[in-house]
């Protein structure tokens, strides 16, 4: 096959002093998929996931991009300004708090339009009407978009952080454990929501959880990292299934009902 | 009212002020200070940070702004000094009375007149011309700030031109007012590059912002900012394109000098709720009023009278 | 006779279980078999045997230990044994239908959801794909009332149904069924029977597990015994 991945990060390394971030990991990620990358807490998922997502610069490697207009692009020596406009077009970070994700102090409207409002979208009319759409397409009742995101529940914010990051069309997406913080109910329809979003849309996904249920649900393909590096790869199922690195089988053996 | 430049006659009284600099900030201040504003003047609209020095006044009451009137100032300039459009108030009369003493220049309450006007709230309806200084007088310079409270951040924004946000303001008062209900420190974008914040100026003077002749300087003191639009600078004020931006009108002209177009203030005249529509601009109005008592006798002797 | 669709050769599996030491679980060793385009071959022997572990090899959903795992997709013969994780994935999509024991599903996604969701990923258009859904479930006698309800709640049974109209509804050219009709009573299991005739008589390969005998018997065109296939090692 000759399919192209949209992502391509190549030995991309992190650290902290003479702690270990990340080391060395290696990632494509293809149009319309959904990627899991799973550890524990300090296993250094995190931290890849803000190397990728540009809030954090990573010491060594390359994360080049495929976009729009087919060439690759190379988000480590772009312009600041390029970076922060593909994350704000071409790319989305959903954060695990999606009160550190959405603007508090304005309306669930005002929070899906940014996005638009910043690629110099300025009419107020055609901007309301697509927050309108975005709001349903999460299931968030049309008639709340002049509410402020603290009269929403928890799961709604994190729907609200979901429309506002895809409301521009990105191509991909990082997620840092989004259903993190949720109750079982909730993350399911959460869940429900992503697994739809990402198939009509062909949207791809990296998925950062320590949630073994979630990434089996969601992501076709599974990264597991321990102690900053990718300790085994593949098919989300044959890695809990049949795990081979002795850290896959004890995460895949930790879980209640994986 | 009584001119204080008229008391100042002779010219070497001026640098008579025992124990201060001339124009009271002392003269590497003053240098910090024009350094400042030739960078803002070089990159319009930028907010250039400056070491506000402490005044002999509380901030909020233009400290900024004295700054850079005594940073400009000359024995041959003529200073002009209104707050909310007035010359007789206690702020504008104030710092007049400072720069009298302290730098020895002639003061005016004629706009025509002035090379140097300091200003909070208004731009005079006058037009200002070239060679004309504007002084305003900045509270808040950050037009961001409300909605993004990290200078580091709302820095990169203005080094990217990232202004998203400020339509995010825009939208959220049509939302909530069904219209932009922002009708003061109204956002503008200077020469397509920053945006910058009017401060406090009503948005019925961001027009006369844009390509005024005048040089526009902008002093925040708590906040340690200067900024400035050149002479001919393009100031846009920021809209939508089916909110357009559009200024304040008002119903009845100028109660006292018949003006309309102009920015009225509303003056409770009695304890029985009686109130009338007034110029803020008290030199205008009471140029109009003289022009129209020269030419046809006045016609509200007593209403000008009362505000005189 | 036409080329065969599934070819496993040499294939060999164990688990080496690290958290025990690294005990080594030898469960399938040398194991070669081939099934044809409209054969229905139902693999036996005694349970532990590794009939299951065959079938989840085949899927990819275990890692072969040695061997190859040849799948005929359309010109190609893809190694699901070597091919990186995407290759495999596309195989499921159009290719290899897996009928497991258990059913997984996203919550709260419906029922007639899932099952057209199946024929969406191999290649139907909306429309068709919700209309082979409807078709398959209906086939299976899964009440209507059922069908735009989540399958969470539903009996082992009516699971078991909706796991099977899946992947009936994907119209695979390879399936791998493990226990089909297990939890089924006998309408219920002939029911089932009557699709897997079906799909081998349109041509597909079919790779089998009947935990009873009547029903592999009624589909089987023949036998692979594994516990066969191990002594002759």
């Amino acid at each position: 096959m000759t399919e192209q991945p949209i992502l391509r990060v190549r030995g991309v390394s992190k650290s902290y002093g003479r702690r270990i971030g990340c080391a060395d990991v290696d990632l494509d990620v293809y149009a319309g998929e959904v990627v899991a990358v799973v550890g524990e807490s300090g296993s250094g998922k995190t931290t890849l996931l803000n190397c990728l997502g540009g809030n954090l610069e990573p010491d060594a490697g390359s994360i080049a991009y495929r976009f729009t207009g087919d060439d690759w692009q190379e988000f480590l020596t772009l312009s600041e300004s390029r970076r922060r406009l593909l994350m704000r077009t071409e790319l989305g970070f959903v954060r695990q708090n999606p009160r550190d994700g959405l603007r508090l102090r304005v309306t669930a409207g005002a929070n899906v339009g940014e996005r638009l409002m910043a690629v110099g979208a300025r009419h107020y009319g055609r901007i309301r009407e697509a927050a309108v759409e975005w709001l349903e397409r999460v299931e968030i009742d049309a008639g709340r978009i002049d509410d402020f995101p603290l009269a929403f529940s928890g799961g709604m914010q994190q729907r609200l952080q979901i429309a506002r990051n895809l409301v521009s069309g990105p191509k991909l997406v990082y997620m840092d454990e989004p259903t993190g913080g949720l109750d079982v109910s909730v993350q399911a329809r959460l869940l429900d929501l992503l697994r739809r979003l990402a198939d009509d849309l062909g949207l791809a996904a990296v998925i950062v959880t320590h949630d073994l249920g979630v990434a089996r649900l969601l992501a076709e393909r599974m990264m597991v990292m321990r102690g900053g590096r990718v300790v085994e790869s593949g098919l989300t199922d044959q890695l809990l299934d049949d795990p081979q690195h002795p850290y896959t089988q004890l995460l895949a053996a930790s879980v209640l009902t994986p | 009212m009584t001119n204080p430049a008229e008391r100042v006659t002779n010219p070497a009284e001026r640098v008579t002020n025992p124990g201060y600099n001339y124009a009271y900030l002392d003269e590497q201040t003053k240098r910090m200070v024009r350094r400042a504003l030739l960078k803002a003047v070089a990159v319009p609209g930028y907010q250039v940070p400056f070491a506000s020095r402490e005044m002999p006044l509380p901030y909020g009451w233009g400290t900024g702004g004295i700054q850079v009137t005594a940073s400009v100032i000359g024995p041959d300039d003529t200073l002009k000094v209104i707050d909310q459009g007035a010359d007789d108030t206690t702020n504008a009369v104030s710092i007049r009375q400072f720069f009298a003493r302290v730098a020895g220049v002639r003061t005016t309450e004629r706009t025509a007149e002035a090379t140097l006007i300091q200003t909070r709230h208004r731009v005079p309806e006058t037009p200002l011309r070239e060679g004309q200084i504007l002084v305003y007088q900045v509270p808040l310079p950050e037009p961001l700030r409300k909605l993004e409270p990290r200078e580091t951040e709302t820095r990169r924004m203005h080094a990217l031109s990232e202004y998203g946000l400020m339509s995010v303001k825009l939208y959220e008062d049509v939302t909530r007012h069904g219209r932009i209900a922002t009708s003061y420190d109204y956002p503008v974008m200077v020469e397509e590059r920053y945006v910058m914040a009017p401060s406090p100026t009503p948005k019925f003077d961001n027009p006369k912002m844009h390509r005024s002749p005048a040089l526009q300087l902008f002093g925040a003191g708590r906040e340690k900012r200067i900024y400035a639009v050149p002479p001919y600078t393009r100031v846009r004020s920021l809209d939508f394109d089916d909110y357009p931006f559009e200024v304040q009108e008002f119903d009845t002209p100028c109660a006292l000098c018949g003006s309309s177009g102009v920015y009225l203030d509303e003056i409770i005249t009695d304890d029985q709720g009686g109130k009338m529509f007034v110029c803020s601009d008290t030199d205008f109005c009471a140029q109009r009023v003289a022009a129209a008592g020269d030419s046809q006798g006045a016609r509200d002797p007593q209403g000008a009278g009362g505000l005189q | 006779m036409n080329a065969p669709a599934l070819v496993l050769e040499g294939l060999s599996k164990s688990f080496t279980l690290h958290e025990r030491g690294g005990v080594e679980l030898r469960v399938l060793d040398d194991v070669s078999l081939e099934v044809r385009p409209g054969e229905c071959v139902v693999l036996q022997g005694p349970s532990g045997m590794g009939k299951s572990t065959l079938l989840r090899l085949a899927y990819g959903n275990y890692k072969a230990r040695t061997g190859r795992i040849l799948v005929r997709d359309g010109d190609e013969l893809v190694d699901v044994a070597s091919a990186p994780p995407r290759r495999v994935l596309a195989l499921r999509r159009g290719t290899l239908g897996y009928v497991s024991q258990f059913l997984r599903v996203i919550p709260r996604t419906s029922t007639l959801e899932i099952v057209a969701h199946a024929a969406r990923r191999a290649g139907f258009d909306a429309p068709r794909a919700e209309a082979r859904a409807r078709a398959a479930l209906s086939h299976l006698a899964l009440p209507e009332r059922l069908w735009e309800l989540p399958p969470a709640t539903f009996s082992g049974g009516e699971q078991q149904r909706v796991n099977i109209a899946r992947t009936f509804a994907a119209d695979y050219p390879i399936l791998l069924l493990d226990e089909p009709t297990a939890s089924l009573d006998a309408a219920n299991a002939a029911r089932v029977l009557d699709l897997v005739r079906g799909a081998r008589d349109r041509g597909a390969a079919i790779l089998a597990i009947f935990h009873d005998r009547d029903a592999a018997v009624a589909v089987a065109d023949r036998f692979f015994d594994l516990s066969a296939a191990r002594q002759a090692v």
